[in-house]
């Protein structure tokens, strides 16, 4: 068994791929000896897969409905082997609500990352490659987004397109690229003189192909650390507009809801709101440390990548 | 013998330090060329702006006969193409040498691909053992091999050389060389190679140029360096230089 095991690292490992897929898969085992070296950064990864299976299973594993309570007998208990991180003002089991909560919380991570990730990416490779007056546009666009603080940005979105998670995805992606812009620039304009960048415009190659095929795989490595850093923010800004009542609605079991409707008895029962700020802690957390993880792993400047 | 790369007049301004001074030559088809002088002395200046690399200010570059216009188009770079000083920058750090040698078929539309990408390799004397690797696996020869490949797979008939093997030690130099030799008989190619070394020129070109401060200082034979038979100072101290330090 070992020696299989053994052969297959070698193959992995091997100096002379025999295949495209062989490479590849070289390079990935690679960058995976590299993160799953760093203790922290697996914890990181253990949570945000513990996440994702909580999410995905949360039908099963929830032991009540995260919508309807028990109004007559299960108002505000405090956490007991029937539910274990007590009920809230309505009766509903806090445990059943996170569970559910963390579909949201993907969702909202999940479609922030693919829908701010590649403008940022575009825009910036594609003012740091033209240049010029292209550029200078670009970038002030990039300027009057950044100088407004993201969350007072994202609540004026919200308030202009009207509450709701979906919106408050929106209003958070509309306000995260200009940041991934900058980066991605920066990037492309370390390597835009480079020899090997002259080489492919020595072929003849078309801008957008310069930029699509070889620029922006030198950008993505340090996109993606900054996004998945950016992700605990994420979840906080959207806890904050659900908390200020703009994004989730009752009775959808939102993370940042959930805190605001615990607000009123915080002293007294203090599970209502303190399990789900919980929750937020762990995932963030978690997310911090995959980020930290993946840059030491994905970092283009370190060594032979 | 009919001209194949003609240059005229060619001015080039960067901001308002001029690096080339209607700097003209003339290198016949087949024929090897050589820039040499001393570092800022406009020698890769020069090349780069025949390759489109840098926007020339005035003058006239002529390809086959035709003159070129300030964008170049596909055509062209099918017909000339460049190897690099620094193999280690040359090569994009993120691609396999298969991934190199594609991106120049794909942009020029060669549909026999797989053919030609073994091809090329067996001809810089690399094996299918390189093809997926990346440069970070190549040595410094092994990396000017690959670049040589695909300057070469678009199958081009001028070859700019920029100092192609500065950045490599004695021996890997003369390797390097030697396979540049080679292809150029084989593929009856014309070479324009700038060095700042008189000893790789000598052995490569068949006529010189000495550069200085952006001017042409002196267009001679490779024969009449061996000579001494030279007539401008200038390239009568770069002569003494090259023979290095003298113990008196």
């Amino acid at each position: 068994m070992s020696t299989v095991a053994e052969t297959r690292r070698e193959w992995l490992l091997s100096e002379r791929p025999a295949s495209r897929m062989q490479a590849r898969l070289g390079r990935a085992y690679v960058t995976w000896r590299r993160f799953s070296a760093n203790r922290l950064a697996m914890v990181g990864l253990f949570i945000i897969v513990a996440l994702i299976v909580v999410a995905a299973l949360a039908d099963v594993l929830a032991p009540y409905s995260p919508t309807i309570g028990d109004l007559k007998n299960a108002r505000l208990l405090p956490p007991s082997a029937q539910h274990w991180f007590g009920t809230d003002d309505l009766g509903r089991d806090i445990l059943s609500r996170i569970i559910h909560g963390s579909r949201w919380t993907l969702f909202v991570v999940v479609l922030v990352a693919i829908i701010a990730a590649p403008i940022g990416l575009l825009v910036g490779t594609v003012a740091g490659y033209a240049g010029g007056w292209i550029d200078a546009v670009l970038m002030r666009i990039t300027d009057i987004f950044l100088a407004f603080p993201k969350l007072v940005l994202a609540l004026a979105f919200v308030a202009a397109l009207g509450p709701g998670i979906e919106n408050a995805v929106l209003a958070i992606a509309v306000t995260s690229w200009p940041p991934y812009a900058r980066i991605a620039r920066a990037e492309t304009l370390t390597v835009r003189n480079s020899d090997y960048i002259k080489a492919v415009q020595l072929m003849g190659a078309s801008p957008l192909r310069i930029v699509l095929r070889h620029i922006m795989p030198m950008c993505i490595s340090s996109l993606i650390v900054r996004v998945t850093l950016d992700m605990a923010g994420i979840i906080l800004t959207a806890a904050g507009l659900g908390f200020l009542g703009l994004g989730a609605q009752p009775p959808l079991p939102e993370w940042g809801a959930m805190i605001a409707s615990g607000r009123r008895f915080i002293l007294d029962q203090w599970w209502v709101a303190g399990a789900p700020g919980f929750a937020i802690l762990i995932v963030s957390l978690g997310f911090n440390l995959l980020g930290d993880g993946l840059r030491d792993a994905l970092d283009p400047r370190s060594g032979d990548q | 013998m009919t001209s194949m790369l003609r240059v005229d007049q060619l001015n080039v301004v960067f901001d308002r330090f001029q690096a080339l001074r209607g700097v003209s030559l003339d290198v016949g088809q087949g024929e090897s060329f050589g820039l040499v002088g001393e570092s800022g002395s406009g020698k890769s200046t020069l090349l780069r702006a025949i390759a489109g690399l840098v926007p020339v200010a005035s003058g006239t570059i002529a390809v086959g006969g035709q003159k070129l216009g300030k964008k170049r188009d596909k055509a062209f770079y099918r017909k000339v193409q460049m190897v690099f000083q620094d193999p280690y920058g040359s090569l994009h750090p993120r691609q396999t040498v298969d991934r190199l040698l594609q991106e120049p078929l794909a942009i020029h539309g060669f549909s026999d691909g797989e053919q030609r990408i073994r091809r090329a390799l067996d001809e810089v004397g690399l094996g299918s053992g390189f093809r997926f690797r990346y440069s970070h696996q190549l040595s410094g020869g092994q990396r000017q091999r690959v670049a040589i490949a695909r300057a070469l797979i678009v199958e081009p008939s001028i070859l700019l050389l920029d100092e192609p093997t500065s950045a490599l030690d004695a021996s890997v130099q003369a390797e390097v060389l030697n396979l540049l030799e080679q292809v150029r008989r084989d593929r009856e190619l014309t070479f324009l190679m700038v060095s700042h070394d008189l000893a790789v020129i000598a052995h490569m070109c068949e006529r010189l140029m000495v550069m200085q401060n952006g001017e042409a200082v002196e267009s001679l034979a490779a024969t009449s360096l061996a000579t001494r038979d030279v007539s401008q100072h200038y390239t009568r101290r770069l002569l003494k230089a090259s023979e290095g330090f003298v113990r008196t």
